[in-house]
């Protein structure tokens, strides 16, 4: 039997069930190479004995009826998990220990997963590179003094070096899908409406979704079909008939029509990126799928609108840390003093630009001109995808404009770091589903990523299109172990 | 546009996060930046479209509010700051 870590989440899952392996020597796998990763600074929550326990117990009286059977996993720390510490990356939830459980999380436990741990991420989600975390900055196993991306920075860099098979990250503006990339691991964002958002530490409400990360398609499929559900704890949650991904994934796409949206090519664009996405058509075409031009108008305008929309629903979602309540609190000579005081010291550098951008444009007389603009223009932008999708039955785009940069390249130009996101942004402001997929390597052999995006619901569409593109690009990751103690 | 330590000023005491003059500089330079930027979306006429609150095309659905967890007060107490045994506390605000 290979070695258990290099393993894809479905021959875990088949080799549990075929009882070739208990779920303790999986979590003790992935335990000890957890263990020796510590370079990597993927976790920010270790929960190891309480796994193996929990696997024992498992194997124990196992139920192999379940789809995630004894199957060990680490998620990102922005989920809340009852009795366990949850952080979002942030000094000021230092001490948070929640007292209930996410929905998407209970989806996972429900279908037998066992939790390894909380994975660092870029404080409240706000960040592309995972250097804004307060529990230092992630490596990407692609090479040392590499981002891995972000905000689910430590969730790609876990399951890219083998920490996990699979885990959950957040997607806001590219969260989910921009790690994957530039770690070279698939990473799906689904439809608004699709995974619950309880007991998610909120940061843009009508933006934020959770979606599975994973090795390959076929995995990812199988824990989207985990997490997606109706929740009626979360008043945003559709409910719509959700598919069996994994059971009706398929490579045949023929005839399917996949649009290439001129507005993609951007400025500056490095040739490398233009190159793979070249590629990327010429794979659709060879899975038989009709290529469209078609033309997204307001692309250009959607960068500006979510750094209007997502700071604005920031700031008022991170009212509610105030240093009464949770963990941190800064001494005040008064209440207000003690307010301040608190959140100039509990939040770090890039939430505070944040919240106050937010602020700024919510305040008296700036509403319109700022805030309601944006909301205009995100209207413009959603328009242009429902256009579009008369035409085609998804998009083709590169995941990013360039692949991982150097920790500490970006960090003291904020403008410069939000230009990552330009392809993956306009997916969340029109609420919907998209998937990134490794693609090819750029010259310093770095792993570069191709975007799917789908119409609304259409989760089963962009799977089957990355399912059938995944067989033919047949990217291997060049990861050497090099953080490995 | 500019914004001046001012308005940095104004900003920073609505969003009770307090800056000092080193910070609130940086703040100034860094919030002008992304505001020139943002700026971008004064090239498009909007007047005759409609604002998008949600993408989530559905009524919200009313559902009868129930107790559904009962005595963790002392749990959540458990996570402010201060050893509260039934309230929060919080500095002095009535003379």
């Amino acid at each position: 039997m290979s070695d258990i870590t290099s393993q894809s989440l479905t021959s875990l899952v088949k080799n549990i069930k075929e009882k070739k392996l208990s779920s303790e020597d999986v979590t003790k796998a992935f335990v000890i190479r957890s263990e020796k990763s510590n370079e990597l600074n993927s976790y920010i929550s270790e929960d190891f004995s309480n796994a193996l326990n929990k696997a024992i117990k498992f194997d124990e009286k196992p139920n192999l009826d379940l789809k995630l059977p004894g199957i060990p996993m680490a998620v990102k720390d922005l989920f809340c998990t009852k009795n366990t510490r949850t952080t979002a990356g942030s000094k000021i939830l230092e001490y948070f220990v929640p007292t209930y459980e996410s929905t998407v999380t209970q989806n996972l436990w429900d279908e037998g997963a066992i939790l390894l741990g909380k994975l660092n991420c870029d404080e409240f989600a706000m960040g592309s590179s995972n250097e804004t975390s307060f529990y230092g900055n992630v490596q990407n196993p692609v090479d040392k003094g590499l981002v891995p991306g972000g905000s689910s920075g430590g969730s790609a860099a876990a399951v890219s070096g083998q920490l996990t098979p699979i885990t959950i990250g957040t997607d806001t503006g590219g969260s989910i899908r921009q790690p994957a990339s530039f770690t070279g691991t698939v990473g799906l964002k689904p439809t608004y409406g699709s995974c619950s958002r309880y007991g998610i530490v909120a940061f843009a409400s009508s933006l934020d979704q959770a979606g599975p990360m994973a090795q390959n398609v076929e995995d990812c499929a199988l824990l989207l079909e985990v997490i997606s559900s109706y929740d009626i704890k979360d008043s945003t949650s559709i409910d719509f008939k959700r598919n069996q991904y994994s059971k009706e994934l398929t490579k045949n796409i023929k005839g399917k029509k996949i649009g290439i949206p001129k507005e993609y090519r951007v400025d500056g664009m490095p040739k490398e990126i233009e190159e793979l996405w070249q590629k990327g058509i010429d794979y659709a075409k060879d899975c038989g799928a009709e290529i469209v031009d078609i033309s997204l108008p307001h692309t250009s305008y959607a960068l500006p609108t979510y750094y209007i929309v997502a700071p604005a629903e920031a700031s008022s979602n991170l009212a509610r840390y105030d240093g009464v309540k949770y963990g941190f609190r800064a001494r005040g000579e008064n209440l207000i003093d003690m307010y301040e005081k608190t959140r100039s010291e509990g939040f770090g550098a890039e939430v505070q630009r944040r919240i106050m951008i937010g602020t700024y444009v919510l305040s008296s007389g700036y509403y319109d001109a700022y805030y309601l603009k944006a909301q205009k223009v995100r209207k413009l932008i959603k328009n242009d995808f429902d256009e579009a999708y008369k035409k085609v039955d998804a998009i083709l785009t590169p995941s990013t404009p360039s692949s991982a940069f150097k920790i500490g390249e970006k960090k003291g130009d904020p403008v410069s770091m939000y230009l990552n996101d330009i392809f993956t942004v306009p997916v969340n402001l029109a609420g919907l589903p998209a998937i990134s997929i490794p693609a090819g390597h750029d010259v310093a052999g770095y792993p570069l990523g191709l975007q799917i995006i789908g119409k609304a619901f259409k989760e089963q569409e962009i799977l089957n299109f990355a399912y059938a593109m995944e067989d033919k690009i047949n990217f291997k990751r060049k990861i050497k172990d090099w953080w490995i103690k | 546009m500019s914004i001046d330590l001012k308005t940095i000023k104004h900003i920073s005491r609505l969003s009770r996060i307090s800056v000092d003059e080193l910070k609130a500089e940086k703040l100034a330079s860094d919030l002008n930046s992304i505001f020139d930027f943002i700026e971008k979306l004064n090239e498009l006429n909007t007047d005759k479209v409609e604002p998008l609150t949600s993408v989530a095309e559905t009524t919200l659905k009313l559902r009868t509010d129930e107790v559904k967890s009962n005595n963790i007060r002392e749990q959540i107490i458990k996570n402010s700051p201060e050893d509260n045994k039934d309230f929060f506390v919080v500095p002095k605000v009535v003379e």
